[in-house]
């Protein structure tokens, strides 16, 4: 691998916030409203709460269009905006303001947020229209939208880990939203110790930024990383790479996502397609300064990646579990906008285009299959599905939007974000192009498995099954976000210019590939193609048995989630378990001993001195003699 | 100008008075003398309503003239009373906690037998004149006149730039409060032995006082802090009468701060006073006595700092240690936040000590932080009841976590203020001593300070473990709805506290730019 040339991204000037732009605060401030109004009016918010919810990120979603209306009007080099709220921390030479940053790369994230986040609380309001405590449902959702909008408006990593922490809690309280359910609290509960093991890495990161370069601001960070040295920067970077392992879900933290999806479906399309599981692509795009300078923490991005890449549609393939089954995409998906982010100023661009893209069609086909689960009692088992198209027409045709988005068939969304994915990877090396092109055809094969054992062949459902279709409340937002992900890859790239939008904050280089462009797009086409026809004629033309078969070691395998959890269990949960009980003795010895000691020592003197407080009037006199006395003499003894 | 020349030229005359830059101070003790007239004229029954606009107006009236003279740094009457940003931040700060201090005074829903004070302070306890006023439903209102006399003395206290001026001004504080402390409804014998004992103690202290002025004055040939900073730096006169006038003096501040050796009467006024009474004293007292020794120790005596400082040392450090030790042991709240306060006391001296525009305004910030922290504490207290009145012995707040779990967490966010838990305010404050005195170059004292907040941490960590870690029992208190008085001020307390634990910054502004005191 020959280091490039990098031309990363010259650091922008900030202007302050003048119009429109100083309403960042209230663009967080309206969610996190929304939320304190549910979260603390109880149960006489019932009624109109989920109104208010939807209300307050639909008002950000508008107030996000005219400040991205207003960003593009300005020229290209002021369009970092900067809004001081407060100083927050001060300690000693380390100071913090509350204040945010609004560039191209965070507004392009603020609209995916706030559009895609108000789709699925419209959508939510048919899911969720049953459910007795949709008012704190709404809440935890308006919490997260909130807490995602701190993380990517954050003008230092402090701040960025507040949201990041807050989307973490957002998500631990979602996925375990029907916690009757054991499963729906164990999966809570697993999704928050991993996202720790993660959040470690952050906050070493940050200390270590600290220490290094004495601010934690992106500016003074990146402005002064050239001037430190590699070693350094390699730490930091991997200990990032850590962090965004834990929160998108990549090797080796991944286990959590696909227990996560023992949370709402709405909140599966939010949390952990579009947004959440997104932040640490975010981190590492947000990090390029660091990165750039750190070729082995890259080329670590890199790999994390590929392994992502595989193991997510490896799991996608064989899951029965048509949430899960997405759920494994997922990370295949962000396993390539990792990889792009790990390939430098050629990727990240790309990595984030990816990212858009998948965030719409994405959750399009989370809603989808959750307007399946809607209309079939919640079943989530694949093989007890077949031939719904006819039962539900317009699920079908925006789930095949997505569908067509997700494989890459032109000119749909996902064509454009993955191929330019795909020749960023050749331009870096022909073998990592060639994997991704390998992981395209089988993303065709899942799909197409998931698309078959869903909507064609026979009719398999369960006996009380009344597949009908969903209210238009849940079908205007699938039919908004099937048109996005038809549409948006060509108007990103081709209206919005979406490369020379992000290259200011990201860097863009361009290099030459081993095969000629046009060679690129035939050969992934036709691998699509390939293992989509596979996916067809296994699942579509032959019968899909009700009970699932023993299938091969690899199958097995995946089912198992790739044994993930014994991985975890190996590497995390035995060794913290025994560092735990060694320091749990080391506690109860040596620092309860000491701590007990003094405690009893204090009491004694305490017991002591108190016999001196008599209650008589004369002897408290007698002691402010003594006391006149004492400062008088020292007083008068320091003269001498 | 030579002070003799002036003590001749100008015996008889009227010195020129800034009547405007004086004039909170002069609405409250006019206002006090017509709530003297309605206690004589008014009718029974009208007396408390009209006491009520009396006073809260005065309040606000002088409040709102504070506010108006921020930017106002004088000298008036003759160099005697110095109206600069540090007096008027403190009178401002007085004037909002005397306010809410009023509002517990005021309250008339928590006790079933009427309000905090007894229905005639001159009745025996326990006699038959008592008993007659109680069944008969009598209240008393001559608490208002004297309440406002108090905050009238405070006010003038923080702004006494002469030494006589500090002593009027420290009687008409601290007589309306002798007699306020001994008037409790409940556990009146208690009450009035405070009361005596809170007297007798006071009078020798402002005995002291007064000698080391005499001293000063033989010292300087003026009690004025000008005056006397000019001959400590010229060196004039003698030393003895100096060093041993600077110590009276300070004995006299140092009883009214509480701080060891002088604070045994805090404990039991604390306890015995009303809580209402202990409230407002506890924290406007506190505010203003430490204004009053910043002023004497930074203008009059800035010269000696090399001299004064060891000897403050020596008491903040007693202080620090002896208040947090013998709280440990306190089984009775009251008693407990009444040794915390000396050892609050002994922080906030470590601020003094540092003698800087730091100093300064670190100690301001925690004397405001540590005010509404305060009085929200003992509001609470006020409500936590059963039969006997209030629960104040610890054992009754078992288990109140359970029972009324917004009011325990608004004790455990006081007590968490208290012990200087980051987000709370007294975060914010204990940081900002600590910082000025490292700056000044007293680090072996803020390593004692931050060892004696860790034992301070236990008694205050002790109290919120009572209340959720104890499962509740026959013998816990239960929480009475108050009016909205004491609902005001519970609210305020805790927002303050949590405000200024999140948001200081505009307080910071604002007692940096109160800037340093005039001479």
């Amino acid at each position: 691998m020959s280091p490039l040339v990098l031309s990363s991204a010259t650091l922008q000037e900030v202007t302050p916030a003048t119009g429109v732009f100083s309403l960042i605060a209230l663009l967080i401030g309206l969610p996190l409203l929304g939320a304190a109004v549910l979260l603390l009016g109880g149960r006489r918010t019932n009624k109109w709460g989920p109104y208010l919810g939807v209300l307050t990120v639909g008002t950000s979603a508008v107030i996000a269009i005219v400040m991205l209306v207003k960003l593009m009007a300005l020229p290209s080099e002021s369009r970092a905006i900067g809004e001081s709220l407060y100083s927050w921390v001060f300690a000693g030479g380390f100071q913090v303001d509350l204040a945010f940053q609004l560039d191209q790369l965070s507004m392009v994230f603020v609209l995916l947020i706030t559009i895609v986040g108000t789709l699925i609380h419209i959508y939510s309001l048919g899911y969720m229209s049953h459910d007795k405590d949709k008012r704190k449902f709404f809440g935890y959702l308006n919490l997260f939208v909130a807490a995602m909008l701190i993380l990517v408006l954050a003008n230092n990593f402090l701040l960025l880990y507040v949201g990041w922490e807050g989307v973490g809690l957002a998500s631990y309280l979602l996925i375990g939203f029907w916690q009757f359910k054991p499963s729906a609290a164990a999966a809570a509960k697993k999704a928050f110790v991993i996202n720790r093991v993660g959040d470690v890495g952050l906050s070493l990161a940050i200390m270590l930024m600290f220490v290094t370069f004495g601010s934690v601001t992106f500016s003074d960070v990146f402005g002064s990383a050239s001037q430190a040295s590699e070693g350094t920067l390699t730490a930091i970077g991997l200990l990032l790479l850590l962090a965004a392992c834990g929160k998108s879900a990549q090797f080796p933290l991944q286990a959590w996502l696909l227990d996560a999806m023992e949370g709402p479906t709405p909140v599966s399309a939010l949390i952990h397609a579009a947004t959440m599981v997104t932040a640490g692509v975010y981190l590492i795009a947000r990090s390029n300064a660091i990165f750039d300078r750190a070729v082995w923490a890259a080329t670590a991005v890199i790999i994390v990646g590929l392994i992502t890449i595989f193991m997510g549609a490896t799991i996608g393939s064989a899951k029965d579990d048509i949430k899960k089954s997405l759920a494994g995409s997922t990370m295949s998906q962000i396993g390539y906008m990792v990889l792009a982010v790990g390939l430098g100023p050629i990727g990240y661009v790309f990595a984030i285009f990816h990212l858009l893209t998948h965030g719409v069609f994405k959750a399009g086909l989370f809603l989808g299959a959750g307007s399946v689960m809607h209309g079939m009692n919640d079943n989530v088992n694949m093989r007890r599905y077949g031939a719904l198209r006819g039962a539900m027409g317009i699920t079908f045709v925006t789930f095949m939007a997505g569908y067509l988005a997700i494989i890459g068939i032109p000119p749909f969304a996902g064509y454009w974000s993955k191929d330019s994915i795909v020749h960023a990877a050749f331009e870096k090396s022909t073998l990592i192009g060639v994997l991704t092109i390998i992981a395209a055809g089988i993303t065709g094969f899942y799909m197409t498995r998931m698309v078959a054992m869903t909507f064609f062949g026979k009719a398999r459902w369960e006996d009380d099954a009344h597949p009908h279709e969903s209210p238009k409340v849940m079908t205007i937002p699938l039919i908004i976000l099937a048109i996005g992900s038809t549409f948006l890859g060509l108007a990103l790239l081709f209206w919005g210019n979406i490369k020379t939008w992000l290259e200011p904050v990201l860097g863009l280089t361009e290099a030459e590939t081993a095969l000629p462009e046009l060679a690129i797009i035939i050969i992934t086409l036709s691998v699509v193609i390939i293992g989509a026809i596979i996916g067809w004629v296994m699942y579509a033309r032959r019968a899909v048995p009700i009970e699932a078969p023993r299938g091969s070691w690899l199958t097995r395998a995946a089912r198992q989630d790739l044994y993930g959890d014994a991985v975890n269990d190996a590497l995390v949960v035995r060794p913290s378990y025994h560092l735990a009980r060694v320091l749990n003795w080391f506690d109860s010895r040596a620092v309860d001993g000491f701590v007990n000691g003094t405690a009893a020592f204090v009491g004694g003197a305490s017991g002591r001195m108190r016999k001196y407080q008599s209650g008589f009037a004369r002897s408290y006199a007698l002691s402010m003699v003594g006391g006149a006395v004492i400062v008088v003499l020292a007083l008068v003894l320091v003269r001498l | 100008m030579n002070p003799i020349a002036v003590a001749d030229k100008a015996l008889f005359e009227i010195p020129p008075l800034d009547y405007s830059a004086i004039a909170p101070i002069l609405i409250l003790l006019g206002v006090a003398v017509v709530s003297v007239l309605v206690e004589a004229f008014a009718p029974k029954r009208a007396r408390r309503p009209i006491q009520l606009v009396l006073v809260f107006g005065a309040l606000i009236a002088a409040f709102v003239d504070v506010v108006t003279l921020s930017g106002l740094r004088t000298i008036t009457a003759s160099g005697s009373i110095a109206i600069d940003g540090p007096a008027l931040v403190m009178q401002g700060a007085i004037l909002i906690l005397a306010a809410l201090g009023a509002m517990l005074m005021a309250e008339r829903l928590v006790d079933p037998s009427g309000d905090a004070f007894a229905a005639r302070a001159s009745a025996l306890p326990g006699s038959e004149d008592e008993k007659q006023f109680t069944a008969r439903g009598y209240f008393q209102t001559e608490v208002w006149p004297l309440f406002l006399f108090s905050v009238a003395g405070m006010l003038l206290f923080v702004a006494a730039s002469d030494l006589l001026l500090m002593f009027v001004a420290l009687e008409v504080m601290s007589l309306p409060l002798y007699l306020l402390v001994g008037m409790a409804r409940r556990r009146r014998l208690l009450s009035q032995e405070a009361s005596l004992k809170y007297f007798l103690l006071g009078a020798f202290s402002s005995a002291f006082f007064l000698y080391g002025s005499a001293l000063i004055y033989g010292f300087a040939g003026s009690v004025n802090f000008g005056w006397i900073a000019d001959a400590v730096s010229g060196k004039t006169g003698q030393n003895a009468l100096l060093l041993i006038g600077v110590a009276m003096i300070l004995v006299g501040l140092l009883f009214k701060i509480a701080a060891v050796p002088f604070h045994q009467w805090t404990p039991d006024a604390y306890q015995g006073a009303p809580t209402a009474v202990t409230a407002f004293m506890s924290t406007t007292v506190k505010i203003a006595a430490f204004g009053a020794l910043l002023r004497v120790l930074y203008v009059a005596f800035g010269g000696l700092r090399l001299d004064w400082a060891p000897m403050m040392w020596i008491v903040a450090i007693l202080t620090m240690v002896v208040g947090s030790v013998i709280a440990v042991t306190q089984s009775d709240i009251k008693r407990m936040l009444a040794y915390s306060s000396v050892a609050q006391a002994g922080f906030i001296m470590v601020g003094v000590i540092a003698t800087s525009a730091a100093g300064l305004s670190s100690v301001l910030f925690y004397l405001i932080a540590y005010g509404f922290t305060t009085i929200g504490a003992f509001a609470v207290i006020s409500i936590v009841r059963d039969s006997s009145g209030e629960a104040t012995h610890l054992s009754k707040w078992s288990g109140l976590g359970k029972k009324s779990p917004v009011t325990a967490t608004v004790v455990a966010l006081f007590m968490l203020s208290f012990a200087g838990i980051p987000l709370t305010s007294g975060f914010i404050g204990k940081f900002g001593v600590f910082a000025a005195a490292i700056d000044s170059g007293a680090t072996w004292l803020v390593i004692v300070a931050v060892v004696a907040s860790v034992v301070s941490a236990f008694f205050y960590a002790r109290v919120i473990v009572i209340m959720f870690f104890s499962e509740p029992n026959e013998n816990t208190a239960s929480v009475v709805v108050p009016s909205a008085f004491t609902t005001i001020v519970i609210a305020a307390g805790a927002t303050v506290t949590v405000v200024l634990g999140i948001l200081p910054q505009p307080l910071l502004d604002l007692v940096n730019n109160a800037g340093l005191f005039l001479r």
